[in-house]
């Protein structure tokens, strides 16, 4: 037995290495899970993107299931995810709401006329600070919040059809069935 | 070949120019006193900055880190503690925030995992030693001994005893 342990130990650890290198792969450094998923959304109440006067605030996401998705015109990845935002926004099953991170107001409006406009609304955070308190380290970025304004969700980097089917739509449709 | 000299001393210092520019980024914040600024500097080495991941707060010129620095320097400012500060980010961004994250079970491999690994490798290492004390003196017969003494010139057996 113990003439067999000198191979199979080494083997063993070597497995392991592999094992741990392997899932290396697939996991993505950039993605940082948030602390913020399983609790209350921080508080906030900011201009509106189309009409400055009006606010809107966290209130307006609850009640019901909501999407908060964070974009701004200077993020490359995020012309990319508009498209599939649309289609979320097609689909009715949701209301999307907008933070239009530390952007400019022209170029955002001049964004959704052009683009089409998937959002019930939009918040225009031009200082960032809401940003910082929903945890935001890059555009885009996708929260999920329940009836009672609990997160339930982050999806960090632009959504894609594959999550929307996978990951987006069955937690919607999940969410919206509890009362 | 000295113009050569000249371009290969100019690159030399160019990572110097370019540190000392990136350190002016945190001369717009205003401080009473240098222990002041020095506790700010302290405490923003400490943070990492999510967006380059392998910068501090105080290294990096993410559009992030400018606004952190700024949001740590007005709750410096505003009397909070380091805690409280390091409690802000951290239920903000996590964990990963903290270049000297906490001992709690999530984090044990990151902290006890060196010195396991450690103890093993010693383990091991003491054996290795060990066996290799008792089978150096068993594994030679007394035909290839005096053989080895006759290729090395040796009278050993008297030595042997000495020793």
């Amino acid at each position: 037995m113990t003439r067999y342990l000198r191979y199979l130990v080494p083997l063993a650890v070597f497995m392991v290495l592999v094992a741990f290198l392997y899932r290396g792969l697939s996991l993505d450094p950039k993605r940082v899970p948030s602390p913020l998923v399983g609790k209350p959304m921080p508080e906030f109440s900011l201009p509106r993107l189309k009409d400055p006067a009006a606010t809107l605030s966290n209130s307006d996401l609850m009640g019901k299931v909501s999407i908060l998705n964070i974009w701004a015109t200077w993020c490359v990845s995020c012309r990319a995810e508009h498209e599939v935002l649309l289609l979320l926004a097609k689909t009715g099953k949701v209301d999307i709401y907008g933070l239009n991170y530390k952007d400019e107001r022209d170029k955002a409006q001049q964004w959704l006329a052009q683009l089409g406009d998937p959002y019930v609304a939009n918040a225009f955070d031009a200082d960032g600070r809401v940003g910082i308190d929903w945890g935001v380290y890059g555009a885009p970025e996708t929260f999920i919040t329940d009836r009672q304004g609990i997160i339930r969700h982050k999806h960090i980097g632009p959504l894609t059809v594959d999550a929307l089917n996978n990951e987006i739509l069955p937690l919607i449709a999940e969410l919206q069935s509890t009362p | 070949m000295m113009k050569r000299l000249v371009i290969v001393l100019a690159l030399c210092l160019l990572p110097v120019a370019v540190t000392v520019q990136a350190g002016v980024t945190l001369e717009a914040f205003k401080f009473e006193t240098k222990a002041e600024e020095q506790h700010f500097k302290d405490l923003i080495e400490e943070l990492r900055c999510l967006v380059c991941q392998n910068q501090s707060l105080a290294d990096s010129d993410a559009e992030l880190a400018h606004d952190l620095r700024a949001e740590v320097y007005d709750m410096i400012q505003a009397g909070k503690s380091d805690d409280e500060i390091v409690e802000f980010l951290v239920a903000r961004y996590g964990d990963f925030v903290l270049y000297n994250p906490p001992v709690k079970p999530a984090n044990y491999l990151i902290w006890f995992g060196p010195f396991v690994l450690l103890l093993v490798a010693g383990f091991l290492l003491l054996r290795a030693i060990r066996r290799q004390k008792r089978t150096a003196v068993t594994d030679i017969t007394p035909e290839q001994r005096a053989k080895l003494d006759a290729v090395l010139g040796n009278t050993p057996p008297q030595q042997d005893k000495q020793q």
